[in-house]
């Protein structure tokens, strides 16, 4: 029976759905029936012997109503509440095209704050809450000591520490890694034209299995590929194969030229794997190649290690197996001495989610600009509240005259909040169409070094979370002017209520509790945003060591082919002296130098000399960070050096020198002049000729550790590239620069020639894309709070035009009106203030930990933010002011 | 007119366009609505133009079907007709009602025999 039943609920519920579009065509039908319902009553009611006007006045009074009889039909057949809906729309656009000017603000406003969440949500949404784009993602963990000093050396594992991990761990599906130690444009694609630059990384073989990455074409590195000997094999990012090869359907089995060597391309891999945008933000990988770990048994650190948990494993079971494993493994099996190395002061492994280790670090950042974009919506939200009680008491009358004509109060509320639902999705597709554009626009921007940022998109959930806040928005702004509107006393609101009856000062009063929240809110962000602005100003005045400005740099190719070590030197040392000279020699060059790792990019560490005669606890010191550079590369950095510089004089045939930072200097020497000193390394000795300035090498935010200079003279570097200062525009150079190198090497690629500056640029990205957001939606909240009080001044302004043009009349002088306006907006300004501040005092705390060298309480900013805020709220408040004391009593008492 | 008339419970009037046209076959609104009147001996208070709704929500339910057609005298009427589903609608809910009835008829008459003690 229950099937039955809703079976014919069913149909009932699709036939009130076709009614409901057939309105016309079942009202005619209707109407005939009624018609003929009547005809019969009538002739029936004449058979009975009543006069005709008789018949049809009785069948009319038995029919009851044909309106009513109507009225039931329609609800009957039809959806009443989608035409009651469908007419407070109607009622809705009829108004909202009217007040024309209103409608485009609050559009507006809203607009600008929902699409300003929009965006966040979906860069929180991205980088934060969805899982990272790969199968089973909860599974990746980072496996890594924790952080020191020593750079990415210490961070990352040996080929042979890696193979022992793997066959220790019982908690892994697999272990794979990738090569920490590779920059960009590594590699020179050639036999396609002139030498392109290209990024290639190795990976550990079964990286991409460990991963769950399938490729789009072609297959995965097999076992055999990694093993030494092997037929060189590549697999191609997919923007690397649209772009360089066109999207080359038979690319696979080709052989490509890689720094002069053939290469088989054996497959393609999916648009939806990114290595940058995962592991290294804001770089683009090209193209991937089997790490031969037997290779690299002799290099030391250079793996990272990436484990996926089998299933029933939890991180908690595999930390602890990492803590017994860790301790017995060997940098080199080798080298017995070297066991256990992967502990000192205690420090081991540690295990992080992948997820973790990606986003983690940005956690706290979104989370405050999650909020802040909140707190922007909020005033949007109170902004409009405000508007549109200005407009109930405009409107009261009308809402009395339909309350008198029977409107019952839900009807009306109903009616409000359709017209409050209207703005804010009128609010939310013009927050969509900017959002999209913004996201657009940002995942394009490669220069901002944010995880996942590429990948940013409006998603499902980013739509759901937009259609939220649009509901909420509209509830929040539009139930308290609606429930206030309508609960107007009917009686009250028909009488002509002039101004300065107690509605318009209730009204009043509500409106000034609002635009107090308002200046408190943008209080608060204002304060925020000013002390995340400082501390970026703090961070961009860091002594970095060296003078970003005015220099750039390109990655150099040469023949590094000798029979011997000591050849190479000898060849590299006579290739350099003459890419240098030939380089010093462009124009506008003033100074060139060589370097294997730039500053805030790549590093790596080797070795731990000790000052020669002292003896410190085996694992006391850290490894300092290595550098290979060629004479001249001090200067060409801008580095300050005291001592001397390498000289070409310096090769193997003369004694090994070395620079030092100045931190390791205080630290082997406290209080004495390190040059002249001599370092221990092993068997040789290392003389200190110069101590240079620390640089920022790891972040620019961090403090810097123990860095160490050779002469690429005398110890092999890893890579060249050439750092030029000029007294021009950078760039300027760039063309000339390839040309002078082209001449020397015709292999040499056209690589990105960089401006230092932008390194720097790129590694304090995040955090200017933070305050940049910050401070865009501080902005915001002023200029809305602005409005605010402009708004309510403005009106009741306005609303006693009369009162003040009978006191100007009494003999107020102008000043005098002027100034009770202004102490009006200043009583609303300072309570907003007063309150803002305390927030913010609270909110300060709270945001410290993204704070750099300044206080949460930092006195300066918050004054300079108390201050602008005050001074805005008087120019807003000025405006009306200015008006009500130029208000002509003649004039305002003839108004009414 | 004098004398109040019955209000008619939720639901009830469509049992009764059922039953009327169950009992009658093929019948218009007018015909429906007067067949109700006469039987319940004017004792129900009756709108003729409410039968419309009711036929409309039987009719959207399937219990009922509708055609237009001409009347003996010539006139041009819509009319109803019970379909099988009506019919055994109809079975259940007379069914019902009955029942109920009963019920309330031995709940007031205990009250009465209460009353009297």
């Amino acid at each position: 029976m229950t099937v039955k039943f809703q079976t014919s609920n069913f149909r009932r519920a699709l036939h009130r759905l076709r009614s409901f579009f057939r309105k016309a065509p079942l009202d005619r039908d209707l109407q005939a029936e009624m018609a003929s319902h009547l005809e019969f009553a009538i002739e029936e009611n004449l058979r009975r012997g009543l006069s005709p006007e008789e018949a049809r006045r009785q069948a009319l009074v038995r029919f009851g109503g044909v309106d009513q009889a109507r009225q039931q039909h329609r609800e009957t057949r039809g959806l009443p509440f989608l035409d009651i809906l469908l007419q407070d729309l109607r009622y809705t656009l009829r108004t909202l095209r009217r007040d024309r000017v209103f409608t485009i603000i609050a559009v507006l406003i809203l607009g600008l704050g929902i699409g300003a969440n929009v965006v966040v949500f979906s860069v929180v949404n991205t980088i934060l809450l969805r899982p990272l784009p790969f199968r089973d993602s909860h599974q990746l963990m980072w496996i890594a000591p924790p952080p020191q000093k020593c750079g990415m050396s210490c961070a990352t594992y040996s080929a042979d520490a890696y193979d022992e991990f793997r066959a220790q761990s019982r908690s892994y599906q697999d272990i794979t890694g990738y090569m920490a130690f590779s920059g960009a444009d590594n590699l020179r694609l050639t036999g396609r034209g002139e030498p392109e630059p290209a990024t290639g990384i190795e990976v550990i073989g079964n990286f991409f299995q460990v991963l769950g990455v399938q490729p789009v074409k072609g297959r995965l590195f097999t076992a055999d590929e990694a093993r030494q000997g092997a037929h060189p094999v590549t697999l191609l990012a997919n923007a690397y194969w649209r772009r360089e090869f066109a999207g080359d359907p038979a690319i696979v089995g080709k052989e490509i030229d890689l720094n002069g060597k053939p290469v088989t391309v054996v497959g393609v891999l999916p648009p939806s794997f990114d290595f940058g945008a995962v592991f290294s933000p804001a770089s683009r990988i090209d193209l991937f190649t089997p790490l031969i770990l037997d290779d690299e048994r002799t290099w030391g650190n250079i793996v990272t290690l990436i484990g996926r948990l089998k299933p029933d494993v939890s991180m908690g079971q595999a930390q602890a197996e990492a803590l017994m494993v860790g301790p017995h493994l060997c940098w080199s099996v080798k080298i017995a001495a070297s066991c256990g190395s992967y502990v000192s002061k205690g420090i081991t492994m540690q295990l992080r989610t992948l997820k973790d280790y990606v986003s983690g670090r940005l956690r706290s950042s979104l989370m405050v600009l999650w909020c802040a974009v909140g707190m922007i919506l909020l005033i949007a939200c109170v902004n409009l509240s405000n508007l549109l009680l200005a407009r109930a008491a405009s409107r009261s009358k009308e809402f009395g005259m339909r309350t008198a004509l029977g409107a019952s109060r839900g009807r009306l509320v109903r009616q409000l909040l359709t017209e409050s639902l209207v703005l804010s999705s009128s609010g939310a597709i013009l927050g969509l169409a900017l959002a999209y554009a913004v996201i657009a626009w940002l995942a394009h921007q490669g220069s901002i070094a944010l995880p996942l940022l590429n990948t940013v998109t409006v998603d499902g959930r980013a739509l759901c979370w937009t259609l939220l806040i649009a509901v909420s928005a509209a509830v929040l702004f539009g139930l308290a002017p609606g429930l206030k509107m309508s609960s107007g006393n009917l009686q009250e609101v028909l009488k002509d209520s002039g101004p300065g009856t107690s509605e318009g000062k209730k009204h009043e009063r509500m409106r000034g509790a609002l635009v107090i929240s308002e200046v408190a809110l943008a209080c608060v962000l204002l304060i925020g945003a000013g002390l995340l602005l400082r501390s970026f100003l703090k961070v961009l005045d860091i002594d970095l060591g060296f003078q970003p400005d005015r220099a750039a740099s390109i990655k150099v190719e040469y023949d590094d082919s000798a029979p011997t070590g000591d050849a190479s030197a000898v060849k590299r040392g006579v290739i350099f002296q003459q890419i240098l000279s030939r380089v010093s020699g462009v124009p506008g060059v003033d100074g060139a130098g060589l370097v294997d790792f730039l500053p805030l990019g790549q590093n790596r560490a080797w070795g731990t000399p000790t000052p020669k005669g002292k003896t410190y606890p085996p694992g006391s010191l850290p490894g300092p960070l290595v550098y290979v550079i060629s004479p001249g590369y001090v200067q060409a950095m801008g580095m300050r050096l005291h001592g001397r510089d390498f000289a070409w004089s310096d090769n193997l045939k003369s004694e090994h020198v070395v620079l030092i930072n100045s931190s390791a200097a205080r630290l082997f020497w406290p209080g004495e002049d390190a040059v002249g000193k001599v370092l221990a390394n092993g068997d040789s000795d290392l003389h200190v000729v110069g101590v240079v300035d620390d640089i920022h090498a790891d972040s620019v935010e961090g403090q810097p550790g123990w860095q160490i200079y050779y002469p690429m003279t005398q110890e092999g570097p890893a890579g060249a590239n050439l750092v030029v200062r000029t007294s021009l525009p950078p760039t300027t150079l760039a063309g000339s620069v390839l040309h002078a190198l082209r001449e020397l090497n015709p292999n040499q690629p056209a690589a990105e020639f960089r401006p230092i500056r932008t390194i720097v640029d790129h590694a304090v990205s995040p955090r200017k894309f933070f305050v940049l957001l910050v401070t865009i939606f501080a902005e915001f909240g002023l200029i809305l709070a602005t409005l605010g009080i402009y708004g309510v001044i403005s009106y009741s302004v306005t609303q006693q035009t009369q009162e003040i043009g009978i006191r100007m009349a009494l003999g107020a002088t102008q000043a005098r009106v002027l100034r009770a306006v202004m102490g009006k907006t200043m009583r609303l300004a300072v309570i907003g203030i007063f309150l803002g501040t305390v927030a913010s005092v609270v909110v300060a705390r709270w945001i410290a930990s993204l704070l750099f060298g300044t206080e949460p309480t930092d006195p300066a900013t918050f004054g300079a933010m108390i201050l602008i805020m005050a001074a805005v709220a008087l120019i807003a408040g000025y405006i009306p002011a200015r008006r009500a004391a130029r208000i002509n009593p003649m004039i305002a008492l003839r108004g009414n | 007119m004098g004398e109040s008339k019955l209000d008619l419970l939720q639901g009830t009037l469509d049992l009764m366009v059922l039953q009327t046209l169950a009992a009658m076959g093929s019948q218009h609104g007018y015909g429906i609505a007067r067949r109700i009147e006469q039987v319940s001996g004017d004792e129900v208070l009756l709108n003729q133009g409410t039968i419309y709704a009711s036929l409309v929500r039987l009719q959207q339910r399937g219990w009922i079907s509708a055609e237009w057609g001409t009347s003996d005298n010539n006139r041009k009427a819509k009319f109803y007709e019970i379909t099988k589903e009506g019919r055994k609608q109809l079975a259940e809910d007379a069914a019902h009602w009955q029942r109920l009835a009963g019920v309330m008829g031995r709940v007031l008459a205990m009250q009465e025999e209460g009353g009297k003690q």
